[in-house]
C-alpha cells in the first residue's frame, strides 16, 4: 500500500511539474501585453514601461518562471498584475465558495443520479425507466447555463424565493446557503443526468448475475435488494465517472458563477484571463489541476476500498 | 411564458428547500444599488485605466481640482476658481479651505503638488499621463493656491484635470488607495467583496453633505446581460446606467416599474481602416467603403435601432458637431464601381474584430455589405488581449471595428503613422494643433467643425455611430445622468421621489 501512495505522490507531483511548465509556456506566448491592457488605450508607452517594470516583465522567461516556482514552493504565488494584492490572498478568499458550490453540486448528483439510476433500472423496460431516460437525455442535452436562466427567472424573478445570483458573504450562513441553491440545482441536475445513465447500465449488469436472483429467492424485499446488493456491485464504474464529474464539476463552476455572479476561483479566472493577469492564471491553473489529479487519486484509492479484489491484488 | 406553468410542473425538491425561507427584504431608503458590467481592478484611477474604477471611485469618494456636468461643462471642484493669464499658460487655482480627507488629514496646496508631480513623474503609471504633458510645473504659492504653468496652450486642459487620472491623493494614502481609497469626496469607500458587491457610505463632513440624499450605494458586478436584468427584475438592482443588451430594453420598457434611457458617449464606433497599408491607403478605397456600408442597417441589427449615426469623429451632443452622415449615401452601385476602378473588387479583406457585442454584430453585417459591393470580406473574431497586441500596438490589421470612448479625442489622427490607424497628414496634424490651443470657444468650435469636414472628405474610416448609452433604472429613482460626457458619473445627486 505504501509503495502505492509513493508512486501517487510522485506521479501528483510530476503532474503538476508539467502543468506548471506548459501554463507558463502558453501564458506567454498568448498575445497580449498586460501593462496595455491596464493602463489602456491612451496610456503612453512611457508609463507602460514603468509599470512592466515594476512587475518584472522585461526579465527573461526562463528566470520569470524560475522565480515564479520558486515563491510558488514557498508558498508565495506572487503579486496580481491587475488587482494588485497578493496571488494567494485572492484564492484563499474565493476558494471556500467554490470547493462549497462543487460539493453540495457532487452531492446533489450523486443523490439525485442513484436514485433515478437505480429506479429506471429497477423498472427496466416499462414507463418509469423510460421516463427517466428521457428525462436523462433532456439533461444531457440542455446546457446549464440555459438550464440557470430558467430557474433564476421561474425561482427569482418569478416566484422570488431566491435571490437571483450574488454572494453575501459567509456572516450570514442563511443568506449565504440560499444564494447557493440555484446554483446548486443548476450544477447538479445536467451532471445527474450523465451519472443516472451510468448507473442504470451498471446497475442492470449486476442484476443479471446469480447472487441477486438468489437474493430476491431469499426473499429480501425489491428495494434491500437493489440498495445493498446491486448498487455496492455496480459502483465502480459509478466512482469512476463521479471522479471525472468532480473535475467537471469544479470547471463547471466557471460558467455558473458567471451567469449566478458568484464571487468565487471561476470567475477570478475569467476575470484574469481578460485582465492578463497571467500570474494569477497560472495559480488558478495549477489549482484546478492539482483538484483534478486529487479527485483522480481518491478515485483510486475508492477502488481498492469497494472492490476486495483490488485489494488482494495489491497485497 | 410562465403563467401557463402549473405549480405542479415547476415545484421540485426546491420548492423544499426554498419556500419556507422568507422573501428579501426590499431596499431601506436612502440606499441604492447599482449595477456595473465590469468590475474594478484597484480602486485606484490614477493608475489603472478600467472604467469601473472612475464609475466607483472619480468624483464620488475622490475629488480633483475642476469637475464636468452632464453637459460636458467644467465647474469649480477643489479648486473653489482659477484665473488664466492672457498668454494662457499660467493658471492660478484658489482651493477650498477646510476641506478634508476621509481618513481626517487636511487637504491643502501640497496635496496638489504632490498628486501632480506624482502623475508627472518618469516612473509613473498614470493611464493617461499624455493629459499632464502640457504641464511644465507646479508650484505651491500659498497655503491653498496653486500655480501651474504649461509649456503650451491647451483648451482642454481645465477639462482634463477633472478626470480621474487627475484625482488628487495625499501622500499619506496613496500606497493604499488601490484596496482603501482615500479621498475628500461625498462618500467614503465602505467595503468591496471582490467579484461581488462594492458599498460606499455617506460621508457626513463632506461640504455638500446636506444635499446627498443616499446614505449608502452598492456596486454590484454584473456582467452577463441575463442575469442583470433578472437582477432588476427581481429588485436586487435599482438602477444599471450602461445596461450591455439593446434587445433586451423592450420589457423594462413594457414595465411601470422601469424606467429606461437612452442617452449619448463619448464613444465613436468606427469601422477603422489600416491607412498604411494596400488598399486603404487610397484614399477612393476608403471612400468606396464608406459607400458600401449602411448605418441604417448596421444601427438597426447590431443596436436595435438605439443608436445615433455618425458621418465624422465627433459625437452629436457636442457643441460643434456637423452632420456629415450624407457625405456618402449607401450606393452599393457606386462603391462596386470604385473597386473595380482600383482593382481591389474580388479581393479579400479581414475585418478583426475585438469581442464585444457592438462590434461582433456589426462586423456580420458589413461583412454582408461589402460582399454586396464586391469584397471578399471575411470576419476574423480576436480576444481582447490579442486586439490590443496585433491590431493596437503592431497595426497586423486591414479593418477593426472599436469605440472610441474619450472625450475630445479628434487627437487620435494627429498621433502619426505609429498610431493603429497608420495615418499621417501634417495638414491635420496642424489642424489638431490649433484646436487644441485655441482657447476662443467659438473659434475653437469652427475648428472642430472643419477637423469633422476633414476626416469625412479623406474618409480615414468608415464613420458607424455614436454608443449610446442605454439606462434601467428603478422608475422612483432620480437625479441620474442620461448622457455621459466623461467616464465618471456622480452618485450623490442620486435620490428617492417622494
Amino acid at each position: 500500500m505504501s509503495y502505492f501512495l509513493a508512486r501517487r505522490i510522485a506521479g501528483f507531483l510530476l503532474t503538476l511539474f508539467v502543468v506548471s511548465i506548459v501554463v507558463f509556456a502558453v501564458m506567454n506566448v498568448l498575445p497580449g501585453d498586460p501593462a496595455l491592457t491596464i493602463l489602456g488605450l491612451d496610456s503612453t508607452e512611457e508609463a507602460r514601461a514603468a509599470l512592466r517594470g515594476r512587475l518584472g516583465l522585461d526579465e527573461p522567461v526562463v528566470q520569470r518562471y524560475l522565480a515564479w516556482i520558486g515563491g510558488a514552493l514557498h508558498g508565495d504565488l506572487g503579486q496580481s498584475y491587475s488587482f494588485d494584492v497578493p496571488v494567494s490572498g485572492l484564492i484563499a478568499e474565493r476558494l471556500p465558495l467554490t470547493l462549497s458550490l462543487a460539493v453540495s453540486g457532487m452531492a446533489l448528483t450523486i443523490g439525485l443520479a442513484l436514485t433515478m439510476g437505480l429506479t429506471a433500472a429497477a423498472r427496466h423496460g416499462r414507463a418509469g425507466d423510460w421516463a427517466i431516460m428521457l428525462l436523462s437525455q433532456l439533461g444531457i442535452a440542455v446546457p446549464a447555463f440555459w438550464l440557470s436562466m430558467l430557474l433564476v427567472l421561474l425561482f427569482a424573478v418569478k416566484l422570488r424565493w431566491l435571490p437571483p445570483g450574488g454572494f453575501p458573504g459567509w456572516g450570514d450562513p442563511v443568506a449565504a446557503a440560499r444564494s447557493l441553491v440555484l446554483p446548486t440545482v443548476a450544477l447538479a441536475l445536467v451532471q445527474s443526468a450523465v451519472l443516472a445513465r451510468v448507473t442504470r447500465s451498471a446497475a442492470l449488469e449486476v442484476m443479471r448475475q446469480d447472487f441477486v436472483r438468489t437474493a430476491r429467492a431469499t426473499g429480501f424485499a425489491p428495494r434491500h435488494v437493489l440498495w445493498r446488493h446491486v448498487l455496492p456491485n455496480a459502483l465502480v464504474p459509478i466512482v469512476t465517472i463521479v471522479g471525472l464529474q468532480f473535475a467537471g464539476l469544479v470547471t463547471g463552476t466557471i460558467v455558473i458563477e458567471n451567469v449566478f455572479y458568484l464571487p468565487g476561483l471561476g470567475r477570478l479566472l475569467f476575470q484574469s484571463i481578460a485582465n492578463r493577469d497571467l500570474i494569477t492564471v497560472q495559480a488558478l491553473v495549477m489549482l484546478f489541476a492539482a483538484i483534478v489529479v486529487t479527485a483522480n487519486f481518491l478515485v483510486d484509492i475508492a477502488y481498492v476500498v469497494i472492490d476486495p479484489r483490488l485489494r488482494a491484488q495489491r497485497a | 411564458m410562465f403563467a401557463r406553468l402549473k405549480p405542479c410542473t415547476a415545484s421540485l425538491a426546491v420548492l423544499a428547500l426554498s419556500g419556507a425561507l422568507s422573501a428579501q427584504p426590499a431596499l431601506a431608503k436612502g440606499e441604492v444599488s447599482i449595477g456595473f458590467q465590469q468590475e474594478p481592478t484597484t480602486l485606484d484611477p490614477t493608475s489603472d485605466a478600467t472604467a469601473a474604477i472612475d464609475g466607483i471611485v472619480t468624483h464620488n469618494i475622490m475629488e480633483s481640482l475642476t469637475t464636468v456636468n452632464e453637459a460636458g461643462e467644467v465647474l469649480p471642484d477643489l479648486a473653489e476658481s482659477w484665473t488664466i493669464s492672457d498668454d494662457g499658460l499660467t493658471y492660478v487655482f484658489t482651493l477650498r479651505e477646510g476641506v478634508k480627507y476621509h481618513d481626517g488629514t487636511d487637504f491643502d496646496a501640497e496635496d496638489v503638488k504632490f498628486s501632480f508631480d506624482r502623475a508627472m513623474a518618469e516612473d509613473s503609471e498614470n493611464p493617461t499621463k499624455g493629459i499632464f504633458k502640457p504641464i511644465a510645473a507646479v508650484e505651491v504659492t500659498g497655503p491653498h493656491e496653486v500655480t501651474m504653468t504649461l509649456n503650451n496652450k491647451d483648451a482642454f486642459f481645465l477639462f482634463n484635470i477633472a478626470r480621474g487620472d487627475a484625482s488628487i491623493v495625499a501622500p499619506e494614502s496613496v500606497e493604499t488607495n488601490k484596496s482603501k481609497p482615500v479621498g475628500t469626496g461625498p462618500y467614503v469607500f465602505d467595503s468591496w467583496t471582490r467579484g461581488d458587491r462594492l458599498t460606499l457610505v455617506r460621508n457626513p463632513d463632506h461640504r455638500d453633505a446636506d444635499k446627498v440624499a443616499m446614505d449608502k450605494v452598492t456596486f454590484r458586478f454584473i456582467s452577463d446581460p441575463a442575469a442583470a436584468s433578472a437582477a432588476l427584475m427581481a429588485g436586487e438592482l435599482d438602477a444599471y446606467p450602461g445596461f450591455p443588451a439593446p434587445e433586451m430594453l423592450p420589457q423594462f420598457e413594457a414595465d411601470p416599474r422601469f424606467a429606461v434611457v437612452v442617452g449619448s458617449t463619448e464613444g465613436e464606433v468606427i469601422l477603422a481602416m489600416n491607412n498604411a497599408k494596400p488598399p486603404f491607403d487610397n484614399v477612393e478605397v476608403r471612400r468606396a467603403i464608406s459607400h458600401a456600408i449602411d448605418r441604417a442597417a448596421i444601427i438597426d441589427g447590431a443596436m436595435y435601432g438605439r443608436a445615433t449615426p455618425i458621418g465624422s469623429f465627433y459625437p452629436p451632443h457636442g457643441p460643434a458637431y456637423v452632420d456629415l452622415t450624407a457625405r456618402y449615401p449607401h450606393d452599393v452601385a457606386k462603391a462596386r464601381e470604385i473597386f473595380e476602378t482600383a482593382g481591389v473588387d474580388g479581393s479579400t479583406m479581414t475585418l478583426r474584430v475585438p469581442p464585444f457585442p457592438y462590434a461582433m454584430r456589426s462586423a456580420e453585417i458589413i461583412q454582408a455589405q461589402l460582399t454586396e459591393a464586391g469584397i471578399d470580406a471575411k470576419v476574423e473574431n480576436v480576444e481582447w488581449g490579442f486586439w490590443l497586441d496585433e491590431i493596437y500596438k503592431k497595426q497586423n490589421y486591414d479593418m477593426t471595428i472599436i469605440a472610441h470612448t474619450s472625450p475630445n479625442d479628434m487627437g487620435n489622427f494627429a498621433r502619426g503613422k505609429t498610431y493603429f490607424y497608420g495615418f499621417e497628414d501634417p495638414e491635420f496634424t496642424a489642424l489638431w494643433d490649433s484646436i487644441s490651443t485655441e482657447s476662443d470657444e467659438a473659434k475653437r468650435v469652427s475648428l472642430l467643425q472643419d477637423g469633422q469636414k476633414y476626416l469625412a472628405d479623406n474618409a480615414i474610416h468608415g464613420f458607424l455611430f455614436q454608443m449610446p448609452q442605454l439606462g434601467v433604472y428603478d422608475a422612483r429613482l432620480q437625479g441620474y445622468w442620461s448622457s455621459s460626457p466623461v467616464l465618471f458619473e456622480p452618485v450623490a445627486n442620486l435620490s428617492w421621489a417622494e
